[in-house]
């Protein structure tokens, strides 16, 4: 019986590994049946276009790879500090959800329905329009502190650049120098973080209120403030019921991050895209943007797998 | 249009692997497209005067009347023609895979696309370039001023390599600030998000005049900083069809050379001149060595009228762009438009 069994899914293993090698082999006769060029050659070429913002110094001089890499960073960029965000703003949220104060309640539930029954791409487009028409323009910034401006072209900041240590100035059409938080930047980190702490914020509600009702009330019969039973006695066991569920929305996040271009913030898939109108390369982009979005969420999802094991005593993260 | 989402890039791939093992069909477009009664025609999601549907759905175009011009030509009637709206990512693989019989949508010929995508050009039906549009306000006159700028470009063309190369060429930096959607980049740049915008120059005319505020706080820089040929695609592996395309073309340029209009068609079947009468079928037989009959290039014109008339009703004088002739003027008459002669 169960040599049987084994025997049946080595064949459909070996069926699958066929089906997968007949698909790949058949697209690469083909392509070369029709005289198009393919392979993954162009990636060492130079890329020819330039990057409106990367963390990594890119000029048009540079590979196709290093704009990948660039825009994968962008792309990380936002999705980390977003992640984070989204947890601090969830974990609030999903405790005004339960305060005992109704105007606190009424804020955070109007919160959770407003943000989480508009598509995602509406939340970007709408903050992205929102920031380049109230800003005032690159060539009267407001200065909100010594260094620090404030306009359609950003946020700039003082911070090391390749000189030392430097203080943004205005020159020219904009600020010159420091570091610079562009509104494509900002559009998507706020976008991207409140759109998953109005579902991790759900999440954290539905796992605190599957806890025994006798968790809260012994704690403030101890005398914590409802604050201190939140964070000291139901977050903790909460988050456990919460882990899973919480991954996938950041996982989400990560991917969601790919709507990027529509606001023009140049991500991976931005920069993907790019590439693939200069080579027409298509298969091969496409194929780099799926490796990577795949590997990515596999690790992520394997860390968290990993937090989940260690039975994450303690307090949130 | 087409967003570049993870899971439609997997199902594009998946599409990609289906539509490849089709069987190829070398030498049969022809006979294809009679079969079916109709030509799948490639065209933009909407560019003004090239490919754009109008308020009752019908599609108008430099662009699109090239392919009504081959409907016409090839199966005696301008209106058997499927309309597939391609974004610019889809338009290669739409083309390669059979899914279209023509691109006709505004495509630049270079030397990557005509020799590693599996397409031929079949000629140029408009020579485009690259320009700025800027505010008035930044007090520039020209391109070279605009350093440190950051320019809206809308992706899916051959602008943000032009873009780099002139920054580069120049020893100026200039930031790419790129959208795909022709929309969400036209209000970054008219909210002041950007100094600069950035395409081909017959685009730029009509976003001053049809989507600034007030079109004039806005200027088109003099600087044309690339040469872009736009023209027709077919797939490669069918010469026949390639040349029916390609001819069908010239055909358009050479009636406006010899003076054939859509109106006078008719009645120039009795004009003196052998080059009219061979165009028209009267003299000699040009349809047969491209497999189709005499009339042939006589119903293109009749159809949708010589590239002159096309070019008027489209992009020139008697369209809301008004674009010059320019470049697009026949080589006889200060442009560069010269079609190899039909005989």
């Amino acid at each position: 019986m169960t040599r049987r069994r084994i025997a049946w899914q080595a064949l459909i293993l070996a069926g699958l590994a066929l089906l997968g090698w007949l698909l790949v082999d058949t697209t690469a006769s083909r392509l070369q049946e029709r005289g198009i060029r393919s392979g993954f050659d162009f990636l060492l070429e130079p890329a020819g276009f330039a990057l409106g913002e990367s963390l990594l110094p890119f000029e048009a001089s540079d590979s196709t790879l290093r704009a990948f890499a660039a825009g994968l960073l962008n792309t990380l960029r936002v999705a980390l500090p977003g992640a984070v965000l989204a947890v601090l703003i969830g974990v609030i949220v999903g405790f005004g959800r339960l305060a005992d104060n109704p105007l606190v309640r009424g804020l955070a539930t109007a919160f959770v329905n407003g943000v989480r029954n508009v598509p995602l791409l509406l939340h970007l487009l709408a903050w992205y329009f929102i920031l380049t028409d109230l800003l005032p323009a690159a060539d009267s910034a407001l200065p909100l502190a010594p260094g620090v401006f404030l306009s359609k072209s950003g946020l700039a900041l003082p911070w090391w650049g390749e000189a030392g240590w430097e203080v943004p100035v205005p020159a020219g059409f904009g600020i010159d120098g420091g570091a610079r938080l562009t509104p494509e930047y900002l559009a998507m980190l706020i976008g991207l973080s409140l759109y998953a702490a109005a579902y991790i914020a759900e999440t954290l509600r539905g796992a605190v209120q599957a806890l025994p009702p006798g968790q809260r009330l012994s704690a403030l019969a101890l005398g914590m403030t409802p604050r201190q039973a939140f964070t000291l006695v139901l977050l903790p066991q909460a988050w456990r019921a919460a882990l899973p569920p919480v991954t996938s929305q950041l996982l989400n996040l990560f991917k969601n991050a790919s709507l990027a271009v529509a606001i023009g913030y140049p991500d991976l898939v931005s920069v993907a895209g790019t590439s693939l109108n200069q080579t027409g390369r298509a298969i091969e982009c496409l194929a780099v943007v799926i490796a990577v979005y795949l590997l990515l969420s596999l690790l992520a999802a394997a860390l968290s797998h990993g937090l989940e094991r260690r039975g994450l005593r303690g307090a949130p993260a | 249009m087409l967003r570049l989402h993870p899971g439609r890039l997997a199902g594009a791939l998946i599409l990609a692997l289906l539509t490849a093992s089709a069987p190829a069909l070398a030498g049969k477009t022809l006979d294809a497209i009679k079969a079916k009664g109709q030509i799948a025609c490639g065209v933009s999601t909407g560019v003004i005067g090239f490919s754009a549907a109008d308020s009752q759905g019908q599609w108008k175009g430099l662009d699109v009347d090239v392919c009504k011009a081959i409907a016409a030509a090839v199966l005696g009637d301008p209106n058997k023609v499927r309309w597939v709206p391609l974004s610019s990512q889809q338009r290669f693989t739409a083309i390669q895979s059979g899914e279209v019989d023509i691109l006709s949508r505004n495509t630049t010929w270079s030397l990557t696309r005509d020799a590693a995508l599996g397409l031929h050009f079949a000629g140029v039906s408009y020579y485009d370039g690259q320009g700025f549009l800027i505010p008035k306000k930044l007090k520039v006159t020209s391109a070279k001023q605009l350093k440190n700028a950051e320019v809206c470009v809308q992706s899916g063309t051959t602008t943000e390599k032009n873009l780099a190369d002139y920054a580069r060429a120049q020893g100026i930096k200039l930031k790419p600030v790129v959208f795909d959607k022709f929309e969400a980049s036209i209000k970054a740049f008219f909210s002041g998000r950007c100094q600069a915008y950035t395409t081909d120059a017959s685009a730029l005319a009509f976003i001053r005049s049809k989507e600034a505020p007030v079109p004039d706080d806005y200027l088109v820089l003099p600087e044309i900083i690339s040469k872009e040929p736009l023209g027709p695609a077919v797939r490669r592996g069918d010469d026949e069809w390639f040349a029916i395309v390609k001819w069908t073309l010239n055909a358009l340029i050479e009636a406006e050379e010899l003076g054939i209009t859509q109106a006078r068609v008719d009645s120039l079947k009795a004009a003196p001149d052998p080059a009219v009468q061979r165009f028209l079928g009267v003299g000699e037989d040009l349809g047969k060595s491209l497999g189709l009959d005499r009339e042939w290039a006589a119903r293109a014109v009749k159809a949708v009228g010589n590239y002159g008339e096309i070019f008027n009703r489209n992009v020139g004088a008697d369209s809301p762009l008004k674009l010059p002739r320019g470049l697009n003027a026949q080589w006889n008459k200060g442009g560069i438009l010269y079609a190899q002669p039909l005989r």
